[in-house]
């Protein structure tokens, strides 16, 4: 399959890589690799980072060394429904372990894992700056706060016919100033 | 009820869109600044203020504007620091997601203030639904005239853009936040140079917190003078303090710098005491990094005085036996809490979050997070405990930006307040009490 944004996304596209100083567009990488993640099933695949870096006139290894760098960048497939679940101490301290558990029970299966009819993905997360609100867990660009069981399982019952990889696609769309 | 600055109109319904902001005395410091100011002015009166980097460090903000250089013809930028993600601070989320324009109308004041024509807000990539948040006030600050060319007809141009991370804590150490501006591994810059004389693009670059570019607008509009008064001394001003774990109350609180450690935690205008009735054990007072203290170290100063929420209280005592301000992340552990096992969440998040380029922190941080794994699974060893000791020791200023400090902190103060819970662990792991958590939610 021949990776390509449609018209719409590569508008975007160029939009964000005319924000820079002229010979800067390597700052568009981060901004493009999203807009790629959210464009092509939520993952980065080779193809789609030779793509990018096509775009940006550099080298896929180029690409690859930052995406492989940050977090949020999946490089191998995900479900429909990514679920990160925070677990670091504000959140551990009110339960996270306990949700991670739920959820790995639920869906039956383990941290890093998707399941088999490719709807969901569980990652387990570093603090996502809901603290205040802990337990909690992100799908697609969502925040899910104040989580008891009751409340991830009806948030997981109500993804099931949604693909909540778009999400950030819809998040990024830069504004005409 | 303390003085507020940032969360003044927090209760205003519809305070997030320009009309309401505005109506509340939104960019009057804007105008202000253009109409009435010459750029030198603004810089003396931030530093009059006696306001401090919010984002941890604490450095005055006013000096470090006034080391920004101005060679001809090389353009210079402010990036604010938005990538907030220190465990247990979450105050910068809160604002921007409240009132978007304090912050939109801070950038553009400091940025004519510093001079500047082109300035980014570097958001951390999770925090993506404040993206279309920021990207809507911006637009309407364009509509009115705020941003653009030619701003009320002065002259003077600006240029607002929000750049997106993509997961990465170490993006927050202002070097490593340039390079990931740059499209690049955030990997922190070996300073000096500092960003004041090559920062993004090589170019001179002033990279200030949220809540610091938030209270420029206010120091502006009522003068440095009129600012340092609220507060106490070298803590002038108000700080959002963001409260976490065990409490009746966890949320974001803007404080007057000066009231009490133990007013906060137990009245009720703040976090409204221990959830559940329980006894306080222990806090983390400004985000991850920062030492944790037990509890009475925490409410006492050495000398029996009730210690205070600021930046010189907080650290009163050194390392051995006080902790700092930091971000203003306040975790707090009642008494059910396991040290030991918190401090794993920590050494585990460190390891994640370790660029990888200094030895002692990307070694270190792997170990200490494999021995306290070891300990906490019961395999572990009296000796373990020294040698978590010896680790940190050796990661501590031996690295080439903060994180390794914030890295070994946590591991030297749990150690040194709670050895005696990582020595149980040790020597009787059945009697440890393994915690249910999950009773404690949102009862």
């Amino acid at each position: 399959m021949e990776v390509k944004f449609n018209e719409e996304a590569l508008a975007v596209a160029h939009k964000i890589i005319a924000r820079y100083p002229e010979g800067k567009q390597k700052s568009a990488l981060i901004p493009l690799l999203h807009l790629a993640q959210a464009e092509f099933n939520g993952w980065l695949s080779p193809e789609t980072m030779a793509y990018v870096g096509s775009l940006l006139k550099i080298q896929a290894v180029e690409v690859y060394e930052v995406a492989s760098f940050y977090s949020m960048f999946n490089l191998k497939p995900v479900g429909k429904c990514l679920i990160e679940v925070c677990r670091t101490s504000s959140c551990w301290l009110r339960g996270a372990n306990e949700i991670i558990e739920h959820i790995e029970k639920k869906l039956g299966i383990k941290d890093g894992e998707t399941t088999q009819d490719g709807m969901f993905s569980l990652k387990t997360v570093e603090c996502l700056g809901s603290c205040g609100t802990a337990p909690m867990m992100m799908i697609g660009a969502q925040f899910h706060e104040n989580l008891t069981y009751e409340k991830v399982d009806t948030i997981l019952d109500s993804c099931k016919s949604e693909d909540k990889r778009k999400t950030y696609f819809d998040e990024v769309t830069v504004k005409d100033y | 009820m303390g003085k507020k600055i940032l969360l003044e109109h927090d209760h205003v319904p519809g305070i997030q869109g320009y009309e309401v902001y505005r109506n509340c005395g939104g960019y009057a410091s804007v105008e202000k600044a253009i109409k009435t100011m010459s750029a030198e002015a603004m810089v003396e009166e931030v530093k009059k203020s006696g306001l401090r980097g919010r984002g941890g460090a604490g450095f005055p903000t006013g000096m470090k504007w006034s080391f920004l250089a101005k060679p001809e013809g090389v353009p210079r930028y402010l990036v604010c620091n938005a990538d907030e993600s220190e465990p247990g601070t979450f105050k910068d989320r809160y604002l921007m997601s409240r009132i978007p324009h304090i912050l939109v109308e801070g950038m553009i004041t400091s940025s004519f203030a510093l001079g500047v024509n082109t300035a980014f807000i570097y958001i951390r990539g999770e925090y993506f639904y404040i993206v279309r948040i920021l990207e809507n006030a911006i637009k309407e600050a364009y509509a009115n005239g705020w941003l653009g060319k030619n701003i009320l007809g002065s002259g003077y141009d600006l240029d607002l853009y929000v750049q997106v991370g993509a997961g990465a804590y170490i993006c927050g150490e202002e070097t490593a936040l340039l390079e990931s501006l740059e499209g690049k591994r955030g990997n922190p810059r070996i300073k000096p140079p500092f960003p004041a004389i090559a920062g993004l693009y090589g170019c001179p670059t002033v990279v200030n917190n949220v809540e610091t570019i938030a209270s420029v607008p206010y120091i502006i509009n009522n003068g440095g003078d009129d600012y340092a008064k609220i507060g106490i001394g070298r803590s002038a001003g108000t700080k959002l303090i963001s409260a976490s774990g065990h409490i009746n109350k966890p949320g974001v609180y803007e404080i007057e710098m000066g009231i009490t450690v133990e007013d906060f935690i137990y009245s009720e205008e703040y976090c409204g005491g221990i959830k559940n009735g329980k006894k306080l054990k222990a806090v983390v007072a400004g985000g991850s990094s920062v030492p944790v203290l037990p509890a009475d170290k925490i409410i006492n100063l050495p000398s029996g005085e009730k210690r205070l929420m600021t930046y010189e209280s907080l650290s009163e005592g050194g390392f051995a036996g006080g902790t700092m301000l930091g971000s203003g992340g306040f975790i707090v552990m009642d008494e059910t809490t396991s040290i030991v096992e918190n401090l794993f969440t920590f050494a585990r998040f460190y390891h994640h979050e370790s660029c990888g380029q200094c030895s002692p922190c990307r070694e270190g941080t792997s170990w200490m997070e494999k021995i306290l794994h070891k300990i906490m699974d019961g395999h572990g060893t009296l000796a373990d405990i020294d040698l978590l000791w010896e680790i940190q020791s050796k990661i501590e200023g031996n690295t080439i930006c903060p994180l390794g400090d914030a890295a070994a902190w946590p591991v030297a103060s749990a150690i040194r307040h709670f050895r005696h819970e990582f020595e149980a662990y040790v020597t009787n792991p059945n009697a440890v009490n393994k915690v249910r958590h999950y009773e404690n939610m949102n009862a």
